[in-house]
């Protein structure tokens, strides 16, 4: 099923099916998921969940040195009427409850943080304007917690943008009650010196539909582990991300769907471009579908596109699968390089080489983007593109 | 009238042991209205002549001049020659993922004329010149050679040339891999924009049948790398019966 095509020298694309095999996600994992930092040892750089990340430019978030410090990160929460918003202890019984760290950095945010903010939509209150959560930093050290809790029934969109300069560990969880319908959009647009790590844990109540949409466009190094686990059956979580890498930036997505429920469904589709010398992305796809797990439904892909050389993509499929009595399985990547080919195949139809360029990145990602169903968030992302693409070399 | 005239064409590639010399010297003129067969055994640079026309980097110009109509089509790059004019239908079109036929066309479009067309008329001329190609109207949304049979690709060349309107038409092979009926599509799709009388059309090829169908004013005969003999159409008819032995079998008549 993992099918790889056209790979450009210094990216890689490995993928298993591992049935019951050695290697899987518990024990590819140097620590057991802990809400205690203290329970991580330092990472030293060949761990299997750290290998890809350049630990020298986490700015001390993976060895304790970093400190909260410098000028403050500004959180800026617009929300509409019926929701409420809260600054909460470490102890309320909503902070954490979507999953547990599942690396130091994750572990160092959670153990760090002074106040967990939570945004609560009641139950079957249905939103029809967004709750906009604007992070933007000054060049501080900062950890945090966010929350994003929706009843049952209840149905909203979250935007979250990330501007600025931070060196930021945050974690997300989103709770979504019974029937809840929740998309998300966290957009990482981060001056090119910010540092942002995250684990996004999402747990699925029964019948709920969570979609999380992962843009990431600037900082220096962007960890992020947008996760779900199913509270009951019929669940559905679909995650797309988009990520345009250039020259020096350090992207990775980690993703992790649990599948222990029956009866539910997911969809991952993560696309990425890469331009110029030591642009890295890296993709990790995980899925793990338990032996009680029985009608599940997962596909997941990864698309990279490698606009010139210099560039690295490491991606890595990864589907456990613990029963057969299962509707489907699946994962696919595939790393592809705009190659001279292609720019003359365009360029002999009159295209002048930027715009043919242009017309094939703004392509790759346009098929992604008119997936994700928002036409408002699907005009904004579309036209960050377009500036992206404006402000590039390419 | 447009004309685009070869003189003394000499083209290298690098190869492992440095460069290597493919044409040695080509002279051909072509006129608006005109239908010229270039015909060759496998090897004898008939690919080599349409690429270094289009402007592929991997072909290095050594010697001689290009020009369509007085001016110097060498010194242009790929996408201004295709706006000069200047069209090559491949052998072996490109995949471009992410990148519909409809948008392709319509970037073309656009580029060479100079101006985006108009959105309505431009969806009506696309349909009807995909009709007049048997080509099903999703083909628009498909991406632009990506997972197309040998049919599809060519009948998709084909399509860009009726769209695209050409001065002079550069038909790489385009037989090739075709089955009779793909080939009768194809063939009359070329002729409806040759009865324009509006194109030059060099028609590269390695077999006649394509010539039952496009009938050419000139036929040339290609091998090691320049034009060995030059007729009418009977010079098909002989290639037809006697092959290309007696151009490959070292000195022919150069």
């Amino acid at each position: 099923m993992a099918e790889a095509q056209n790979i450009p020298s210094g990216s890689t694309t490995t993928g298993s099916i591992a049935v019951a095999a050695e290697s899987t996600v518990a024990t590819r994992m140097s620590a057991p998921p802990s809400y205690d930092v203290a329970d991580f040892p330092v990472p030293h750089g060949r761990e299997e969940e750290w290998r890809f990340t350049p630990l020298a430019r986490l700015k001390g978030l993976h060895d304790g040195s970093a400190a909260a410090g410098g000028p403050d990160l500004k959180i800026d929460i617009s929300a509409p009427e019926g929701v409420t918003h809260e600054l909460v202890d470490r102890a309320d019984p909503r902070v954490g409850k979507a999953g547990k760290p599942v690396d130091r950095v994750a572990a160092q945010a959670y153990s760090t943080f002074e106040k967990a903010s939570v945004v609560t939509v009641p139950k079957e209150t249905v939103l029809t304007e967004p709750i906009r959560i604007a992070v933007h930093g000054e060049g501080g050290t900062a950890f945090g917690h966010q929350v994003i809790e929706l009843g049952a029934f209840a149905e909203a969109v979250v935007v979250i943008d990330h501007t600025g300069d931070a060196v930021l560990a945050a974690n997300v969880d989103y709770l979504l009650g019974d029937g809840a319908k929740l998309t998300v959009v966290s957009v990482q647009d981060w001056d090119k010196t910010a540092v942002h790590t995250g684990q996004h844990n999402a747990l699925v109540g029964r019948d709920a539909t969570f979609k999380s949409v992962v843009v990431t466009f600037g900082g220096d190094l962007v960890r992020l582990h947008p996760r779900v686990t199913y509270a009951g059956p019929g669940g559905e979580a679909e995650f797309y991300g988009l990520y345009f890498t250039e020259q020096g930036q350090h992207h990775e997505h980690r993703l992790f769907v649990d599948h222990e429920a029956a009866n539910c469904r997911s969809n991952v589709v993560y696309k990425g471009a890469l331009q110029g010398e030591d642009a890295h992305a890296v993709w990790i796809g995980d899925v793990l579908i338990q032996a009680s797990a029985t009608g599940t439904d997962t596909y997941e892909l990864n698309r990279n596109l490698v606009l010139t050389d210099g560039a690295r993509v490491d991606s890595v499929p990864n589907l456990e699968i613990e029963t057969g009595e299962i509707v489907g399985a699946g994962h696919a990547s595939a790393t592809g390089r705009f190659d001279d080919e292609q720019l003359f195949y365009l360029m002999a139809r009159g295209i002048p080489a930027d715009e043919a360029r242009r017309l094939v990145v703004r392509g790759f990602f346009a098929e992604l983007v008119q997936q994700i169903g928002l036409p408002d968030v699907e005009e904004r992302l579309m036209s960050k593109i377009e500036a992206e693409l404006e402000a590039s070399s390419v | 009238m447009a004309t685009l005239e070869i003189h003394d064409l000499h083209v290298s590639v690098e190869a492992e042991n440095g460069p290597r010399e493919i044409l040695k010297g080509v002279d051909l003129t072509v006129k608006q209205g005109e239908t010229h067969a270039i015909m060759g055994p496998n090897g004898s640079g008939k690919s080599t002549l349409a690429y270094s026309l289009a402007g592929h980097p991997k072909y290095t110009i050594t010697g001689g001049t290009v020009t369509l109509d007085g001016e110097d089509v060498l010194e242009m790059s790929v996408d201004e020659r295709a706006r000069a004019g200047v069209f090559l239908a491949m052998q072996y079109p490109v995949e471009v993922p992410g990148v519909s036929v409809s948008n392709f066309l319509r970037t073309s479009a656009t580029a060479i004329r100079g101006e985006a067309p108009k959105l309505r008329l431009w969806v009506k001329e696309v349909k009807e010149a995909m009709e007049r190609l048997q080509m099903d109207p999703s083909f628009a949304e498909r991406n632009v050679n990506e997972g197309f049979s040998g049919g599809e690709k060519k009948r998709h060349e084909i399509l860009q040339l009726e769209l695209l309107k050409p001065a002079i038409a550069i038909l790489d092979e385009t037989d090739s891999g075709l089955d009779v009926d793909a080939l009768r599509t194809v063939s009359e799709g070329v002729n409806r924009v040759r009865e324009t009388g509006q194109v030059g059309t060099l028609l590269i090829t390695h077999y006649t049948r394509i010539l039952r169908y496009i009938k050419p004013d000139q036929v040339h005969v290609f091998a090691n790398g320049r034009i060995a003999e030059s007729g009418g159409a009977e010079l098909a008819d002989k290639l037809e019966a006697e092959g290309y032995e007696a151009y490959t079998k070292g000195g022919a008549t150069a």
